[in-house]
């Protein structure tokens, strides 16, 4: 008779402790709530990097180099993708070339990191740090450690291209890319397309194509598509512009509203930048231009054409 | 022979009955929950970032095992006096030794063998997810058979820390155990720098003892090929069967000077 008790015993003594884990389980979840409705830790706006030096980074990760790079690299990707997310009077991304710079110490090998930087630290604010020196210099240290690559060679002339406008210093780096091993046909001519017309929105058109069509990595191929739609919107402006200065010529005076271009026969609707938002007009000027809300925001300035075609001279 | 092998299955035993092995299941677990976790993060780095921390985990795992059951195989029997009821036995203390160092060997190699089976079942499932023109850039395929080279050397590597684990064990208490054989892993990666001490330095009897320790202390550095791997930047068969040939002789030191500490051992 002792036995059955004992074994019901059991099963109550078995129940207790879970059914009190579940309780504190439960009431551990509600304090946790209850705390985070009105806890505001402090966090450091700029964030964290307490150890800055790749060299001194490689002797304490201790031959783990390699999953070291890794963390830094998703470190750098979520740091300049949060700072892209906040209001653009918040952003900083003073630790993206730091970062970078670690992940490429660690990992002399990691090519999207050299390709990532050449792209987003030039970037202008508030969409990047806005600085090419960083690009470039983020570039070179990837020829001196990973070997000439055309790849890197070609980023430099495009930062020298697009940011700097100094189109001879891009076509000299395109022409030693060009001569690089495995470097693609194109980009021999680029270097002279660079010296001619550097600059012209055909070229910069081109350069972006071939950056396109190029890469195996989609944030570049991402951040090409939306620099081409940007290209058309400034075409499309253009073209738009010039049908405003037909209609100011006839009427003798400058359209305010859509309506009235229609009415005069040049438009069907209402024209659609390439992110499919309307396009505005200025009522007093009668320019045609982005309306503030669109998705192609800001447009890059026009850059202006070389003075002079002068001769390549390769870089040491 | 036997004898030694009777030795080693016992502590190949006695490791599954510590449940070891779940720390194969952990590994499974960590890399397949990793891969859904990391692809969101790494910008297209997914199997450049799968193939590090499958190779990163591999290694510390293994160390974590060498470490803290090679500084207790002989100590744990010294404590227990259950190797006064072994040495009664027809078994010399140079077979107790060596049969305790394959035993943990063998652990090892188990234990590794089951991850490199659970990481590239992963890195196959990420293969046959990924589209044509995402793997065509890959630098080396998912399923790279050079991946398993790495690991061969991991497990060369960890035996050469089983073995100084092991070597301290015959004489100092676990926790002086510990710290030595952290402290020589630590030193073992930092041995190039030793051998170019030249370099920073000018006096010449510091050079020379310097020079004299990189080739005493175990040089772990050449066991790492992971990233060469990753990268699908060729190793040379001749550099991986000079590094296992380097372990095999040292491993031979370290056996024989523990087996010659142990003998010299009083346990009355």
């Amino acid at each position: 008779m002792s036995a059955p008790r004992a074994e019901a015993g059991g099963r109550t003594g078995t129940l207790g402790p879970w059914l009190l884990i579940a309780v504190l389980g439960l009431a551990s979840v509600g304090l946790q709530a209850a705390r985070d409705r009105d806890r505001h830790p402090f966090e450091p706006t700029g964030g964290m990097l307490w150890i800055q030096s790749g060299p001194a980074m490689k002797r304490l990760v201790l031959g783990y180099d390699t999953i070291a790079a890794d963390l830094y690299w998703m470190r750098a990707v979520v740091y300049y993708g949060g700072q892209r997310l906040r209001p653009a009077g918040d952003r900083s991304y003073d630790l993206l070339f730091p970062m970078l710079d670690l992940v490429t110490s660690l990992d002399p090998r990691f090519r999207v990191a050299y390709r990532f930087g050449a792209i987003f630290l030039a970037e202008s604010f508030p969409n990047g740090p806005g600085r090419p020196d960083q690009s470039i210099a983020l570039l070179e240290d990837g020829l001196a450690r990973d070997g000439e690559r055309w790849e890197y060679m070609h980023d430099i002339g495009f930062v020298y291209y697009w940011w700097l406008q100094d189109y001879q210093k891009a076509a000299e780096w395109f022409g030693r890319g060009s001569r690089a091993p495995g470097a693609p046909e194109w980009l021999a001519p680029l270097a002279a397309t660079t010296l001619a017309t550097g600059g012209d929105r055909q070229s910069s058109r081109t350069l972006w194509q071939q950056l396109h069509d190029s890469s195996e990595f989609p944030w570049i191929r991402t951040n090409a598509e939306f620099r081409l739609r940007q290209l058309d919107a400034m075409d499309l402006i253009d073209q738009l512009n010039a049908v405003a200065e037909r209609y100011q010529a006839r009427e003798g005076r400058v359209a305010q509203t859509w309506q009235e271009f229609v009415r005069a026969g040049y438009l069907r609707g209402i024209p659609l930048d390439p992110s499919g938002t309307p396009l505005v007009i200025n009522p007093v000027t009668g320019r045609i231009g982005l309306a503030a809300d669109s998705a192609l925001q800001p447009l890059p300035a026009e850059p202006p054409p070389p003075s002079a075609v002068p001769v390549p001279r390769p870089p040491s | 022979m036997r004898t030694i092998g009777l030795v080693a299955g016992a502590v190949f035993r006695e490791s599954v009955r510590d449940r070891i092995p779940y720390a194969m299941v952990a590994f499974a677990v960590l890399l397949i929950a990793a891969s859904y976790l990391i692809g969101q993060l790494t910008a297209g780095q997914d199997m450049k970032v799968i193939k590090d921390l499958g190779l990163a985990a591999m290694s510390w795992f293994g160390l974590l095992i060498a470490v803290f059951i090679g500084i207790t195989l002989v100590s744990k029997e010294v404590e227990r006096r259950s190797v006064f009821a072994l040495l009664a036995k027809p078994v010399s203390r140079a077979q107790f030794v060596v049969g305790k160092y394959l035993g943990l060997v063998m652990t090892l190699a188990v234990n590794l063998a089951v991850m490199t089976v659970a990481f590239y079942a992963v890195l196959l499932y990420m293969d046959m997810t990924t589209a044509p023109g995402i793997k065509s850039v890959w630098p080396a395929p998912a399923l790279d058979p050079h991946l398993a080279v790495a690991v061969v050397l991991t497990v060369a590597e960890l035996s050469i820390v089983t073995a100084v684990a092991l070597f301290f064990s015959t004489f100092s208490s676990p926790l002086l155990a510990a710290l030595f054989t952290v402290g020589l892993w630590v030193a073992g990666h930092f041995n190039a720098d030793l051998r170019n001490f030249e370099a920073v330095l000018d006096a010449r009897p510091v050079v020379l003892l310097a020079r004299g320790l990189y080739y005493v202390l175990p040089n772990l550095a050449p066991f790492n090929i992971r990233a060469e791997v990753v990268h699908g930047i060729d190793v040379p068969a001749s550099q991986v069967l000079l590094t296992l040939a380097y372990a095999v002789v040292y491993i031979g030191i370290l056996l024989t000077a523990s087996v010659m500490v142990f003998r010299r051992r009083d346990f009355k």
